[in-house]
């Protein structure tokens, strides 16, 4: 059984923090995860989180748009019951192009944009009804939060780190018991 | 952060200008050759006009490009944006060839308003007198708005374009006089002022300008959104040839302060106004188009009897080439790769002009993309590199003081 502490490492602005991760991760600290009351540039790449994926999928959705509109248009302008609007007859898809396009586009905005941010929501569970993941409520205000799991000589290390760095406070909160995997 | 205080200073050296020399000299020479051989073109109603098309095509081309510059510097101040102070001296650079530029147009509407071209239908004697030959009753009835009041608009638009992108240099270069660090940045807070009001002032004149300038080539036809489409086009044009000198200038040690993430910006910029231009080309065509109006469809009647190879190779070019490259990151961030999308991005813009000019003035006597318009564009290009690299040359490549600089040389996305 491998003992290890639940630390909160609270901070009072992004620059202490952005200091304290880089310096943290220098010595092999791993940061499980951090918390901030607005978006910190360049914060996922010093902890070392790998880039996010949902542009692809964004890239997706966005190709799933364009087949559904040109499908729809084409069922129903083409196929289903031609129309000869303004002297322009719809007898082939091609034909009246200029005029499906707007839709062609507008569909894939809608679908890429409304996709991509059902994606996220579900990928970080952030789903109504959901209690919150937030374990420091300040961290929506104005404080900055690191939350470490790290075993009692890493905690030292960590301290020191955190407190050389300009750490207003480092809170112990309680302790978690990790099985060896072998 | 370490900055290199010996390459601070840009040094126009000898290659560049004999490179800049040569891209001249070729032009001229073709520029010379094309007067001899279009003269041989006996046509009705065709005098040097594919030549004269073309010097004038060129000269619209890089002024609307540096105006381009000029309208992204204000814009940036306007809109207190940090991301763009480490590249500002570059899109200065690019904004002052706007006065030579503007020279030469205005010189070559001397010489329409003389007879010596033909690029302005509305300008022909007699065009709006009944008894004359040249008589055209279309144009009479618009011939107001064109004659003295042409004239005071676009006289209007020279003095204040130029004063604005002087000004807005003039109060950077004062800054500079400063200590580096100090807290005042009163220039900078003018500056702010002042690009707010170009916007204004922008808005307003960049559409009637082309209107005047552009669209009368087509005295008949008419389009509201034809205003915005150069605009974008312009935009789009001053964003690519930025990028390139950026890139150029880090390859040679310069701006080595410039980070990854603002050439990345960059990119970003070339991708989304690619898709403005694209937007505003196609909104002006699917309306025409649908309408199916005698008097608006004309424009690109021409367009497509004459020009269609070149039409739909535009189109190409300036949308499915850099939304299909530029889209993901990685490209965005080789830089190799993204000079090579904004080379192919600023010849296509290039060719643009060249679709919005010549079916009005050369019309069904066009035989194509040939070594006239190449050399016209190099000596444009070469007259443009010299003056662009002259400017500079007057400054150092780092602004000192300006409240967003620290953040411009920490930039990350």
């Amino acid at each position: 059984m491998l003992k290890k502490n639940k630390i909160h490492v609270i901070f009072g602005d992004e620059e202490p923090l952005m200091n304290a991760v880089l310096e943290l991760r220098k010595a092999g600290i791993r940061i499980k995860d951090a918390f901030t009351p607005f978006p910190v540039h360049g914060l996922d790449a010093a902890m070392g989180i790998p880039r996010t994926r949902i542009a692809i999928a964004s890239f997706l959705f966005g190709i799933t748009g364009t087949s559904l509109a040109t499908l729809m248009m084409w069922y129903m302008m083409i196929y289903d019951w031609p129309n000869d609007i303004g002297g322009k007859p719809n007898w082939a898809y091609y034909y009246n192009m200029p005029a499906f396009i707007p839709i062609t586009f507008e569909s894939t905005v809608f679908c890429a944009a409304h996709l991509m941010v059902l994606t996220y929501l579900l990928s970080s569970w952030l789903l109504p009804g959901v209690p919150p993941k937030n374990p420091d409520p300040r961290t929506t205000d104005d404080k900055f939060m690191l939350y470490l799991e790290l075993t009692d000589e890493q905690s030292k290390l960590a301290e020191d780190i955190a407190k050389k760095n300009g750490a207003e406070e480092v809170n112990y909160k309680g302790e978690i018991y990790i099985e060896p995997k072998y | 952060m370490h900055i290199n205080k010996e390459k601070l200073q840009f040094v126009f050296d000898a290659k560049a200008k004999t490179f800049a020399y040569t891209l001249m000299g070729i032009g001229l020479v073709s520029i010379i050759a094309m007067f001899i051989v279009d003269g041989q073109h006996h046509a009705e109603h065709y005098h040097l006009n594919r030549a004269w098309a073309n010097v004038f095509s060129g000269a619209f081309f890089f002024t609307a490009l540096s105006l381009g510059a000029a309208f992204f510097l204000g814009m940036q101040y306007a809109a207190e944006a940090g991301w763009a102070t480490t590249i500002k001296r570059v899109i200065e650079a690019t904004s002052l060839y706007l006065p030579y530029g503007l020279s030469i147009l205005f010189l070559l509407f001397i010489l329409g308003q003389l007879h010596i071209h033909h690029i302005y239908h509305w300008m022909a004697e007699g065009i709006a007198d009944p008894s004359s030959p040249n008589y055209d009753p279309v144009i009479a009835g618009k011939i107001g708005y064109f004659g003295w009041f042409w004239w005071l608009r676009t006289i209007l638009y020279i003095v204040l374009w130029t004063w604005f992108t002087l000004q807005l240099r003039k109060n950077s270069l004062e800054a500079d006089k400063y200590e580096l660090g100090g807290d005042n940045h009163a220039y900078h807070w003018k500056n702010v002022k002042l690009g707010a009001w170009f916007m204004v002032v922008f808005a307003v004149t960049s559409s009637t300008s082309a209107w005047d300038w552009i669209m009368s080539i087509d005295t008949h036809w008419y389009s509201t959104l034809f205003g915005w489409y150069t605009f974008s086009g312009l935009w789009i044009s001053a964003i690519s040839f930025m990028t390139l000198l950026i890139i150029w200038l880090r390859k040679n040690g310069y701006l080595e302060f410039v980070t990854e993430s603002t050439i990345h910006d960059m990119g970003k910029w070339m991708f989304a106004i690619s898709f403005l231009w694209t937007y505003m080309y196609f909104s002006q065509f699917m309306l025409i188009w649908y309408a199916d109006i005698p008097e608006e469809v004309t424009y690109f009647q021409i367009r497509w009897e004459s020009y269609k190879s070149l039409m739909w190779f535009v189109l190409f070019i300036n949308f499915a080439f850099p939304m299909v490259l530029l889209m993901s990151r990685d490209s965005k961030r080789n830089f190799n790769f993204l000079a090579f999308v904004g080379t192919i991005v600023f010849i296509g813009h290039y060719l643009d002009v060249i679709m919005m000019v010549m079916p009005g003035t050369v019309g069904k006597h066009w035989t194509g993309i040939s070594w006239m318009e190449v050399g016209t564009f190099l000596f444009y290009l070469g007259l443009f590199i010299f003056v662009v690299l002259k400017n500079l040359e007057k400054a150092p490549l780092l602004v000192r003081n300006h409240p967003f600089l620290e953040e411009s040389l920490h930039l990350h996305t």
